[in-house]
């Protein structure tokens, strides 16, 4: 065994020890110790080299960022049984219910809203699906229409700021949650424009399959309307301002943005009078436990990408993306082919802690905008939560669609928006602008020049405490009272720069 | 198989236990990561000691909660080929699993992490930033962790071993955790 056979080798492995079903977390960490002893026995590695692997490890336990995983997934839990969603698919069913589609038309826009509230996608389609499924059949809506357009409206949170997709990815590419978000901010307008002209379309030529509410059931007509709408709006802005905008103003970090949105979802549910201990404690525990299954993927990748960086892994892999025809939008092209059909297989956490590591770099060497890359592999696993075998809100709906929805129906209305997916992705492709014109402008330049002469690390630390940074840029104002952002040095972070030094292997 | 089977359900006892503590975890980390932003806002200026506070919740949350979301197997697997297998081959390959991967990793990174504690433990080190928390409650949680994660593996192994053959009745679905 070579030292160049390894990482092939490995790669090999990796595919056969996930492929076997044993949880993933356990395998990775397993495979990367197999390798690491094997690296070892054959001289490749000093013995030394096993310590850097706990060290690794205390680095993501200590990442702020990752912390905004366990608040969006609390809040998602509070939100989805808080009442807002109810309230604001009345108001917005009633509103359009009178037009071809109108509740197809509500269900987008609430969507839309939810999504830029909450950033996990089980609360959206949850939420959707228990109010507005009902609805829509009773009103003979088409039933391959009517869970689709729940599906795919709930998925859009994915790509709607603040979405945790978009805040995992930053972290993995070493890029600020802010710029991820607002370059996120065109693609999600995209893909709810895309989604009301199909519904507009399909009114005009499948009217039989949409049908306007009839008159008796839109019970409320003028004031009484616009309060129910007014009821559902107010807090859903505020609840906004309260995430999105603390970020975008630079006063909280995304992680604690979260938090906020999760007190803030608590108090909505308190003042609806829904808020009870059992769903408070039933919230605590479903995100305690998918914070540790994810955190634990996260640390069994951790230990495989050391050992593979090791044996020189990401230079293979480097080779092999950067030898595509086609340069950058050859690589871009297979590379969100390759991720559409491993999406059939992997959860968006696996992807994000196992695949992208090995991609960024390779994106990063041929010049390609960490952001605009980001945000396109968001866009691209939206899909994964929308088409068979595994496709989550298709999962979630089969869960609260009533019997006579089978769920043939729910597979086959899940594919034009699948298809109105993937046009997005080839837009974002084809027209990076989609994503660069809402960063700002001077520090879109800035980014390319930084990527060249600082090392990962460093702009890691920066991506971290955006809400920091901005208060020093603001000016003298607020800097003296912080105590020493600048110098906040983060000790988990200090033992990995300093682990990455002496840890090197054997020249 | 009897006394083997009621030390699983020991662990079994202990981890759901701790897992509790990891729940709460969830509600704290997220009150206190609020309230440090709201302060800052309004007072203008912040404790290292609070910020540092979130991330011992959340290292807490994850190292405790791992053991008790491994008894509920809730850990995410590739199941294409694990979901349609038969109760019996699930728990096969459960148990090469839980002896080929599952025990040795947690071991070793168990092993590799104790040293840091020992030493942060025994010098009493604080952390480097001002107004900064003592740091060995948290450089414990991975080897302790990872230790939990490990003694609840040896649980579902005599658990699985009692299912094949036929002295332990349990279900072995797999259910991918909802995200």
């Amino acid at each position: 065994m070579t030292m160049t056979m390894m990482a092939p080798t490995m790669f090999g492995a990796l595919i056969l020890f996930m492929i076997i079903g044993f949880p993933v977390a356990f395998s990775l960490a397993a495979l990367g110790f197999t390798f690491a002893f094997w690296a070892i026995s054959l001289g490749f590695f000093k013995p030394e080299f096993m310590t850097n692997i706990p060290l690794s490890i205390s680095g993501v336990l200590a990442n702020e960022l990752l912390l905004s995983i366990p608040f969006f997934t609390f809040m998602g839990a509070i939100l989805e049984r808080c009442g807002l969603a109810e309230d604001l698919l009345e108001g917005t069913g009633q509103l359009f219910g009178s037009r071809p589609g109108g509740l197809g038309y509500a269900v987008i826009i609430v969507g839309a809203i939810l999504g830029a509230i909450t950033g996990t996608v089980a609360a959206s389609v949850i939420a959707m699906g228990v109010i507005s499924l009902p609805v829509m059949l009773r009103y003979g809506y088409n039933q391959r229409f009517a869970t689709g357009v729940i599906a795919a409206s709930g998925t859009i949170t994915q790509v709607i700021p603040p979405s945790l997709v978009l805040v995992v990815l930053a972290d993995q590419m070493g890029k600020s949650v802010g710029d991820m978000y607002k370059g996120a901010i065109g693609p999600s307008i995209l893909q709810v424009s895309i989604f009301l002209l199909y519904v507009f379309f399909l009114s005009k030529f499948k009217p039989h399959y949409l049908p306007p509410l009839p008159p008796e059931a839109r019970t409320l007509q003028g004031w009484p309307l616009y309060r129910k709408v007014l009821a559902g709006m107010v807090p859903s802005v505020a609840l906004i301002f309260l995430v999105l905008g603390t970020i975008f103003a630079g006063w909280a970090t995304p992680t604690e943005a979260g938090a906020m949105g999760a007190v803030g979802a608590m108090v909505l549910a308190a003042m609806n009078k829904r808020l009870t201990w059992p769903l408070v404690w039933e919230g605590m525990q479903s995100t305690m436990r998918l914070t540790a299954m994810v955190v634990f993927i996260l640390l069994g990748s951790r230990v495989f990408s050391i050992v593979f960086n090791g044996v020189d892994g990401n230079l293979w892999i480097e080779h092999m993306l950067t030898g595509l025809p086609g340069g950058q939008l050859g690589f871009l092209i297979t590379v969100n082919i390759f991720v559409f059909f491993l999406a059939f297989f992997l959860d968006f956490f696996e992807i994000a802690f196992i695949i992208v590591p090995l991609l960024a770099p390779v994106a990063d060497k041929l010049g390609i905008n960490l952001i605009w890359f980001g945000v396109l592999l968001c866009v691209n696993m939206q899909t994964s939560f929308m088409h068979p075998p595994f496709g989550f809100a298709l999962f979630y709906l089969r869960g609260i669609a009533p019997k006579e929805v089978a769920s043939k129906e729910i597979y086959l209305g899940a594919i034009p928006w699948v298809i109105m997916q993937l046009m997005l992705v080839a837009v974002v492709i084809f027209w990076p602008a989609s994503v660069t014109y809402w960063l700002d402008k001077d520090t879109s330049v800035d980014i390319d020049k930084v990527k060249l002469d600082i090392p990962i690390e460093d702009q890691r630390k920066e991506a971290k405490d955006p809400a920091l940074e901005m208060m020093q840029q603001n000016g003298g104002a607020t800097a003296p009272t912080t105590p020493a952002p600048a110098d906040k040095k983060d000790p988990a972070k200090a033992m990995m720069d300093s682990a990455a030094k002496d840890g090197a292997k054997k020249p | 198989m009897k006394p083997l089977i009621k030390f699983a359900e020991g662990i079994d006892w202990v981890n759901h236990k701790i897992g509790w503590v990891a729940s709460w975890m969830i509600l704290l980390s997220c009150l206190v990561s609020a309230g440090n932003a709201s302060w800052r806002k309004i007072f203008d200026n912040s404790s290292n000691g609070a910020l540092e506070l979130q991330w011992y919740m959340f290292a807490a949350t994850v190292m405790l909660g791992a053991a008790y979301t491994l008894k509920r197997n809730e850990h995410v697997r590739v199941d294409i080929i694990y979901g349609t297998r038969a109760p019996r081959t699930k728990a096969i390959i459960d148990v090469l699993g839980i002896i080929f991967f599952l025990l040795p990793s947690m071991f070793l990174i168990s092993k590799l992490a104790l040293p840091t504690f020992m030493n942060a433990f025994n010098s009493g080190e604080m952390s480097s930033n001002a107004g900064g928390l003592i740091r060995w409650p948290f450089v414990i949680l991975l080897p302790l962790g990872c230790a939990l994660v490990f003694m609840q593996g040896l649980s579902e192994l005599i658990k699985r071993i009692g299912f094949l053959t036929g002295q332990y009745n349990m279900d072995v679905t797999y259910e991918r955790p909802l995200q």
